[in-house]
């Protein structure tokens, strides 16, 4: 039972991180609840056909279906993160100094909530397909233990969907006039992290074959299976074995959309006066 | 504007993606198979020469699906009950480099060996 909890709890943390930032975000916006919900349902329903097709996945485009489908589901999350950024730094700055008039811009909030629920139902996919299989398996696998291990997995869910909490309220008791900067560079850094790990299905399909040799190796030191090496993992892209094409694809991602970020902010605006974008948790 | 652009680069992605994905073994790289039965990999300590691309095919002969995967080796795959995936996995340094399935991690688990 505890070995279901734990993996099942391991996946759901990292979508939970992803899901409850993005519900901090969003926090105030009207139908902001029911988006995350509609990420997260449409997630479960994704999860549940990349596993139940996980055999002709595999072996799809010669062998590499899986990973190319990871690399493109995960550079649409990058996409999405960015364009977020982007519209926030269009749009958000003014909203954040006119301070609670959020309410009042559903209309082009609705347009940035939308790429978010994106990023909520990849997190929600990737992770959930293999919580599924998993599922699956015990499943299958029958006997007297199964119950016992369904426990388990609900357990573990609870666990992650108490991580998930955990992460929405620690980000809305950042005061109002520093959650834009806060916001905006968890963000950047989360998609610079889902950048990294395209690039790794992109190195482990065999397509991109530069730069593959390990760059560093601190697993001894903070293990990224770890929880607390797999909170940073899902915050910042930490990994400890990365590639260093996996590092370069992370500080590139990391650079452009900080770049785009500030090129799209208007300067003509009245900025609010405290320090914008130098914060990153 | 903001929101074309990004699409627009992501399915320039896929399309990229997509064309370079035709030649998708490599010629020289070593061909390994490994049988993973009743949990257990066979062979569990497979030899590859260092220096040359390794394409691992896996073959899952137990009802369950597995996940392949490898810190050291960075792979991360899963493999349906009675089926069966390739691998690949980049030239090697000469070394022990651990595999496992994730959802057996304490009890499945393998070298692939480097020499």
């Amino acid at each position: 039972m505890l070995g279901a909890l734990i993996i099942v709890f391991r996946e759901v943390i990292e979508a939970g991180i992803i899901v409850g930032i993005v519900m901090a975000v969003t926090q105030g916006v009207r139908g902001s609840r029911l988006t995350a919900g509609a990420g997260v349902a449409a997630g479960i329903v994704g999860a549940s056909l990349v596993a139940a097709f996980a055999g002709a996945l595999a072996s799809a485009l010669n062998g590499v279906g899986q990973e190319l489908f990871n690399a493109s589901i995960l550079s649409l999350a990058v996409c999405m993160l960015a364009w977020h950024n982007i519209w926030m730094a269009t749009h958000g700055r003014q909203l954040a100094a006119e301070a609670r008039q959020l309410g009042q811009e559903v209309r082009s909030g609705a347009r940035s909530l939308f790429a978010l629920a994106v990023v909520v139902a990849v997190a929600v996919m990737r992770e959930g397909s293999e919580i599924a299989l998993f599922l699956y398996g015990l499943v299958a696998a029958g006997g007297t233990t199964a119950n016992d291990l369904l426990v388990g997995s609900a357990l573990g869910l609870a666990a992650g969907v108490a991580v998930s909490a955990v992460t929405y309220f620690g980000l809305v008791t950042i005061p109002p006039r520093r959650v834009f900067a806060v916001t905006t560079g968890l963000i950047t850094f989360l998609a610079a992290g889902l950048a990294a790990q395209a690039a790794n299905f992109l190195q482990q399909a065999g397509l991109a074959t530069a730069m593959s040799d390990t760059a560093w190796d601190t697993s001894a030191i903070l293990s990224d299976t770890s929880l607390f090496g797999r909170v940073l993992h899902t915050l910042i892209g930490y990994s400890d074995q990365p590639s260093v094409l996996q590092v370069v694809v992370y500080a590139a991602t990391l650079a452009a959309i900080f770049a785009l970020t500030k090129a799209f902010a208007p300067r003509t605006i009245a900025r609010p006066p405290q320090t914008p974008l130098t914060q990153n948790g | 504007m903001t929101r074309t652009t990004p699409l627009s680069v992501f399915a320039l992605a896929i399309a990229l993606a997509a064309g370079a994905a035709a030649p998708a073994l490599a010629d020289d790289a070593t061909q390994v198979q490994i049988t993973l039965k009743d949990h257990k990999f066979d062979p569990a300590e497979p030899t590859v020469p260092a220096g040359k691309p390794i394409v691992i095919q896996l073959a899952n002969q137990d009802a369950t699906p597995a996940e392949f995967e490898s810190k050291e080796l960075r792979v991360e795959k899963v493999v349906a009950g009675g089926g069966s995936i390739i691998v690949k996995v980049r030239a090697l340094k000469p070394g022990r480099y651990r595999f496992f399935d994730d959802y057996h991690e304490a009890t499945t688990q393998g070298f692939l060996v480097a020499q």
